[in-house]
């Protein structure tokens, strides 16, 4: 079963990514996916009915740190690699919703 | 309008936890702090950071859980949220989508108007708060301040169980009172500690199905709540009414303008692509630790509101008021103890206190006087020691600067007087100052008698003791 | 024998001994390095500056009797781009991070640096550690010591390649679906991939964060136990880090009597190089004859490890990656109208193509409607995948393999085809799936000269049965670790 991407579903997980894809590279962008979920949906070929998804494959629980003040002030270090700041903060374009 | 509408309404309820650092780092969080000053990489999403759950924040939030009659979790895990937003630094979310810690509880309410009712929780999910965007008024940039940045949340999803403003505000009410009880936050709207964000559908009334919600979103007072589910329900209604139908958004109040408008872009997609955190471990809850965390609970108010009436013969509204906040409880509880005279010490707090409080602008929450002035000032005067005016007058003090009423009485000579000679000389002098109010009393004006009563008085500075002066005066009158 | 030719054992023993100094020792690595960078190419920055006092602080500490239980103290060491570190740039060979200056360093480098090893300098990877060749780096590729013609491998190729150039005798590599492992493989050189959360991933910046882990690449196996050592350990950093059973150097001992080496029938079928192929079963036979058990078995279910891989690693990376915006650090684009276009140009300008490629399909298979299908599709694959490897080793010791199908290929000739690259992880990504540790360590060389690595995987936490076996192979003195380019 081949995988049809189109225009849209490009334009939407573009969005969902926020990358800006040229045209020639949306159209290689639909080729990729579709090829790519081809070759994923070999994975329908194994029943995995009854089987737990198994997002940690060790059963480690419960890592917690206690409620106690470790750090300082790292204003200077949080800011050291600013593409902008100003006032001590980041400077992003204005967005008011 | 010809049909009946009912307005449906659920809450999405968020609470900054009470912790001392935030929830994945070991960042305070204090609030305030110049920008950016709370942070390390952790909070600021640096590259190769990593989160660790703080087991505060576990805790508080089953305290809640168990609090609000909801299941605990036994097996729970964090998901995470992605969306690009500047506030965000990591551009997602570490919440809980899947397995959150609590779910279905309910919490019983009352209204204004007496109605009860019992409202359906959803569930309750831990996360992390985002930080701050200032934006610069006259230029086209805003500045992000990651202080907030991680501070820990529990976010509580109330079934659509709510059909008025009032039952809203009694259900924020009973929320914002159990989290302070439990001392998991101090819930104040107006500061951001709890917000609120209301999801209101209309239906015909007596219909059985739901109608499309709208998200009411930035509600930072009950006013504006109150204001804001009346708007809506009215914009609802006048859409269904002209034939339309409402659409499904998020929306956001606007005070200033006591209107909404439509949070919208293109580039908002509201697909958030949740899947589990990898960086973080399950959380697994046992009997013993839901037990511990069980036995640590303190009395809530419904609690302590029947204690009150039974133990302490106070009538029921009473208990209502003085429970109505975890300090003011804690005031009456802790004066009590010490002076053994419930009634007047819920006296002093219900007038007095009440009284300075609309004066002065004080939430409960905020007062400063310590429950050891109070029952000192209450045995002072039950000893004689200062009459009733000059309580008052002290107990201002106590209420402004929580002065000792012993060392303020003495500092500023405001001790009753209580020596019958002295007060008899004075008695003795404005009688004869006074022959006219002697003989109107004579004549049969038993008000005439206030005038001496009010010089004598003023010429003890206040300071006397009023039943002593009636009496002597009755004495020398013969 | 120069300095560069030594191991790191050899380096640390000499150091110790007094016979050199640890500037000395960094001062000929870093005579090395401009040797053969011009060529090679394996580091994006060298911190020669940097190195020098580091080496000449070491020294300091080695005088004043401290480092003493250090088996690498002043031995220079490489750090792949993607470990924060201090002060000095971190890219992860990326422009979006072309001029990043970490304000921490990483769990793992601080250990080494705290044992006394020396960095030099940040060795060049595939961009984010996406990708098999190290042709994907922002900074040019690397080339393969053994020929320039061909790729070092990917994605740690930039540390593989400065320990086969005799550049650093050992370097830190990381490890998502064979990044240590296969790079080792081509480049000749002996690379170890833990147990998932032996190593602190803290600072590491993340690809795959349920797959990613730090490993040592070395001239052998004893100096990977040693670094090992040093490296791993849990830590209160990384909540996905493991208290554990260390001390890896214990089982560096000749002996592999009664060891059970299972061989998987389904890794020797298609696509596999007639030549590695014989090379692998040369290097059990050798085994063997050492008193290991052989026995052939059907492992299962290997042909669906790289989709399952890829649809989870691109799903974490497309999160992974979302933090790079322009806002906080790294590349911003210069000319935008709005924050979503300064989000999207400074993304679409910052990534390179393959970045891109797998955020797309990281991103769709989270999308709405296709979570299910995809994600937790193989999320279930993954657990029948550890599944899998639980029964197998429930029979054997360990189970011996090819690390990757061929051996190098030559540059510019795998990015045209991904599926067909990403092919070439089939024996390498299932060990991340499952957690477990794998060693890549050479075993001869094919008729164009170009190294055949051996790739031994055990059970979780079971290293010391990979580190033994690889040892015993070693002391047989089947292959010499030094490639013609590099002496």
């Amino acid at each position: 079963m081949a995988n049809k991407i189109d225009d849209a579903t490009i334009e939407y997980v573009g969005i969902l990514a926020k990358l800006e894809l040229s045209d020639e590279e949306k159209e290689e962008s639909k080729k990729d996916l579709e090829r790519m979920l081809d070759y994923v949906d070999e994975l329908n070929e194994l029943d995995t009915s009854g089987v737990e998804p198994m997002s940690h494959v060790f059963p480690v629980n419960n890592v917690f740190r206690e409620d106690v003040v470790t750090n300082g002030d790292g204003s200077a270090d949080t800011l050291k690699n600013a593409p902008e700041s100003k006032d001590g903060g980041f400077v992003v374009p204005k967005t008011i919703v | 309008m010809s049909k009946e509408y009912e307005t449906v309404i659920g809450l999405e309820v968020h609470v900054e936890l009470a912790t001392k650092t935030k929830i994945f780092c070991g960042c305070t969080t204090a609030f305030g702090g110049a920008p950016n000053t709370h942070t390390c990489p952790v909070c600021t999403g640096l590259p190769g950071s990593l989160p660790v759950l703080n087991k505060q924040v576990v805790e508080y939030a089953i305290a809640v859980g168990l609090a609000t009659n909801c299941d605990i979790t036994r097996y729970g895990k964090f998901d995470r949220k992605n969306y690009f937003y500047p506030d965000n630094p990591q551009n997602y979310q570490i919440s809980q989508l899947y397995l959150p810690i609590c779910t279905n509880g309910h919490v019983d309410i009352e209204t204004e108007d007496g109605v009860k009712k019992s409202i359906g929780i959803h569930e309750i999910h831990m996360e992390e708060d985002a930080g701050k965007l200032v934006h610069d008024e006259w230029g086209d940039s805003s500045i992000v301040d990651f202080n907030r940045s991680g501070v820990p949340l529990i976010e509580i999803v109330s079934e659509p169980d709510m059909r008025s403003a009032a039952e809203v505000i009694a259900y924020l009410d009973k929320l914002r009172l159990t989290i302070q009880y439990l001392g998991a936050s101090d819930c104040k709207l107006n500061e951001g500690s709890m917000r609120a964000d209301v999801n209101i559908s209309v239906r015909e009334k007596g219909s059985d199905k739901f109608g499309t919600r709208t998200e009411m979103k930035n509600l930072n007072s009950f006013k504006a709540i109150e204001h804001a589910i009346k708007g809506e329900t009215e914009r609802q209604i006048d859409i269904i009414e002209a034939g339309g139908s409402v659409v499904q958004e998020t929306r956001r109040w606007d005070d200033i303008k006591e209107s909404s408008h439509a949070m919208r872009s293109k580039e908002d997609a509201k697909d958030y692509r949740y899947f589990p955190e990898p960086d973080l471990v399950p959380v697994v809850v046992s009997d013993e630790w839901i037990e511990t965390i069980r036995s640590r609970q303190p009395e809530m108010r419904d609690e302590k509101i029947a204690r009150y009436v039974s133990d302490y013969e106070l009538p029921e509204y009473d208990a209502k008021i003085l429970t109505s906040s975890r300090r003011m409880a804690g005031i009456f509880e802790a004066a009590n103890e010490l002076c053994k005279k419930p009634k007047k010490v819920s006296n002093w707090l219900m007038t007095e206190t009440m009284r300075l409080m609309k004066e002065t602008g004080t939430e409960a929450d905020d007062l400063k006087f310590s429950p050891e002035n109070l029952a000192k000032l209450i045995d002072m005067v039950d000893a004689s020691e200062i009459n009733g005016k000059v309580a008052k007058e002290v107990f201002e003090k106590i209420f402004a600067e929580d002065v000792d009423p012993a060392a303020y009485v003495k500092e500023h000579d405001l001790g009753a007087v209580n020596d019958d000679g002295a007060l008899r000389e004075v008695i003795k002098e404005v009688m004869e100052a006074n022959p006219k109010a002697i003989e109107d009393y004579r004549g049969g004006k038993e008000k005439a008698l206030g005038a001496i009563v009010g010089q004598t008085m003023k010429r003890m500075q206040g300071k006397a003791n009023p039943g002593m002066i009636n009496d002597i005066l009755k004495e020398l009158l013969g | 024998m120069s300095i560069t030719e030594l191991t790191a054992l050899e380096l640390g023993a000499k150091i110790k001994a007094g016979e050199l100094s640890a500037v000395e020792a960094a001062t000929e690595a870093l005579a090395q390095i401009k040797k053969k960078e011009k060529d090679i190419n394996a580091f994006v920055t060298v911190d020669e500056e940097g190195a020098l006092k580091r080496a000449a602080e070491v020294q300091k500490r080695i005088d004043a009797g401290e480092l003493k239980d250090s088996p690498i103290a002043g031995v220079p060491v490489g750090i792949k781009d993607n470990m924060c570190t201090e002060g000095l740039k971190t890219t992860c060979s990326s422009k979006i991070l072309y001029n990043y200056i970490p304000t921490y360093t990483s769990t793992a480098v601080d250990k080494l640096e705290k044992a006394g090893a020396v960095m030099v300098g940040k060795t060049n990877m595939d961009e984010f550690a996406m990708g098999s060749t190290t042709e994907t780096s922002h900074f040019g590729a690397t080339k393969n010591p053994w020929n320039l013609n061909n790729v070092p491998g990917g994605s740690s190729g930039g540390s593989a390649a400065a320990v086969s150039a005799a550049e650093v005798p050992f370097a830190l590599g990381s490890d998502t679906g064979g990044s240590i492992r296969q790079p080792c493989s081509y480049c000749g050189v002996t690379g170890i991939k833990p147990t998932y959360g032996t190593v602190s991933r803290y600072g590491l910046i993340a690809y795959g964060s349920s797959l990613d882990q730090i490993g040592p690449i070395a001239k052998n196996v004893s100096d990977c136990a040693a670094v090992l050592d040093i490296i791993a350990g849990k830590d209160q950093k990384d909540s996905t880090s493991m208290e554990r059973e260390l001390d890896f150097s214990a089982a560096l001992v000749d002996d592999v009597k009664g060891l059970k080496i299972g061989i998987p029938k389904d890794y020797f079928g298609e696509g596999l190089n007639s030549e590695v192929s014989q090379k692998i079963m040369d290097a059990a036979k050798v085994l063997e004859s050492k008193g290991a058990i052989l026995e052939e078995f059907d492992l299962g279910l290997v042909k669906y490890a790289i989709p399952a891989y890829y649809v989870i690693a691109c799903a974490e990376a497309s999160s992974n990656l979302e933090r790079f915006d322009g806002v906080k650090y790294g590349y911003r684009t210069e000319q935008y109208d709005g924050l979503h276009d300064m989000y999207k140009r400074t993304r679409s300008e910052g990534f390179g193509a393959e970045v891109k490629r797998r955020i797309m399909l990281g991103s769709f298979v989270l999308s709405s409607g296709y979570y299910d299908a995809y994600y937790l599709k193989a999320l279930r694959v993954k657990a029948l995948i550890k599944e899998s490897f639980d029964k197998a080793f429930s029979k054997y010791d360990l189970i011996l393999g090819p690390a990757a199908p061929t051996t190098a290929p030559e540059i510019g000739k795998s990015l045209s085809d991904p599926i067909q690259m990403y092919l070439g992880d089939i024996y390498t990504v299932s060990l991340n799936l499952a957690g477990l540790p794998g060693v890549s360590t050479p075993c001869g060389l094919d008729s164009k000269g170009l190294p055949v690595g051996l790739q031994l995987t055990a059970d979780c936490f079971k290293e010391k049965n990979i580190i033994r076996a690889a040892y015993a192979y070693e002391c047989t003195g089947e292959f010499q670790p030094s490639p013609v380019a590099c002496v």
